[in-house]
């Protein structure tokens, strides 16, 4: 019980300093979406913790698998349309 | 300064709002009145192993058929949006640098097996957790797989749009079935519920979450093509 609860708490913190990092981080845009698919994946395993696997699936396969693909495909264009 | 003053206030509004929340939170010890009636009734009356699927497909299943419907008007209006760019597809394209050694044999092996996976996540929905939403998302990452491969690969709209429509017809088709042989709209009841854990068991749901993968799987799917299909523009 307190294994889990120590878990999620350091789940939670690590989904914040992730979240953080792809508001306000100033490296790249790259490192930035991967951190937000970073918090998708985490939270899909905080969902896991909380014994709802269903939205866990949910959450891993649109929340951190297909929004970060499409975010970069979409970075992609936005680049390639800015080298002409 | 009065802005950051203001930002400061907010912040420790919403942080007390969430810390009143926290520290008065009482875990229920036992389920309540909805909760445990599915609970109990679920597995007896509809067959179904996994109880969320049964209270998404046939309890709660009108406010399904509205999520799909939700879906189908994102994907119309991404595709009406995106279509713009078609007229100039006769031009030349630009050359793609080629995509690596690694992304192309990944996919040949990894496609099959990601697809043979997402069928598995739908028609196993009343079995393990997982259905059609989150097996429609995985088809449609195979899809991603395949576009990210060769971005100048093209789908057939005809397909995905045939597919689309005939899984949304089909699930409206078995709800109102739900209605004439058994106790209402979308009632998985009309096949019968079978032995209890089998894949041919709970009735019309492993049918009912079979079509909501494929719909789910055909609009993701739609999306993604026609935003790689703006690559003409």
């Amino acid at each position: 019980m307190t294994l889990s609860i120590a878990l999620g708490l350091l789940l939670a913190l690590a989904i914040v300093v992730l979240a953080l990092m792809a508001v306000r981080g100033k490296r790249s845009l790259g490192i930035s979406i991967l951190s937000a698919g970073l918090v998708g994946l985490l939270a899909s395993v905080m969902f896991l913790l909380l014994a709802a696997p269903d939205v866990a699936m949910t959450e891993a396969a649109i929340g951190s698998g297909l929004t970060t693909f499409l975010f970069f495909f979409v970075l992609g264009r936005v680049r390639r349309g800015e080298h002409d | 300064m009065i802005k950051r003053l203001t930002l400061l206030l907010l912040l420790a509004g919403i942080g007390s709002l969430f810390a009143g929340l926290v520290l008065t939170y009482v875990p229920d010890e036992t389920l309540n009145l909805t909760a445990s009636y599915y609970a109990e009734r679920t597995a007896e009356d509809l067959g179904a192993a996994n109880i969320v699927t049964a209270i998404i497909v046939t309890y709660r299943g009108l406010d399904t058929l509205g999520e799909v419907t939700v879906l189908f008007l994102t994907a119309a209006i991404v595709g009406l949006v995106l279509a713009r760019g078609k007229e100039t597809a006769g031009k030349p394209q630009r050359q793609l640098p080629p995509p690596g050694e690694l992304l192309t044999t990944g996919t040949r092996l990894l496609l099959p097996l990601i697809l043979l996976f997402g069928a598995y996540v739908f028609s196993h929905g009343h079995l393990t957790p997982g259905g059609g939403f989150q097996g429609g998302a995985i088809l449609a990452s195979a899809m991603l797989l395949l576009l990210l491969s060769n971005p100048a690969r093209r789908f057939s709209h005809r397909l995905i749009t045939l597919v689309e429509s005939t899984a949304g017809i089909s699930f409206v088709f078995i709800g109102i079935l739900g209605i004439l042989l058994a106790g209402g709209f979308l009632d998985n009841r009309i096949l019968p519920t079978g032995t209890f854990g089998e894949l041919f068991s709970a009735g019309a749901i492993p049918l009912i979450y079979t079509l909501v993968g494929l719909k789910v799987g055909a609009e993701f799917s739609s999306m993604l093509v026609s935003l790689s299909e703006t690559e003409e523009l």
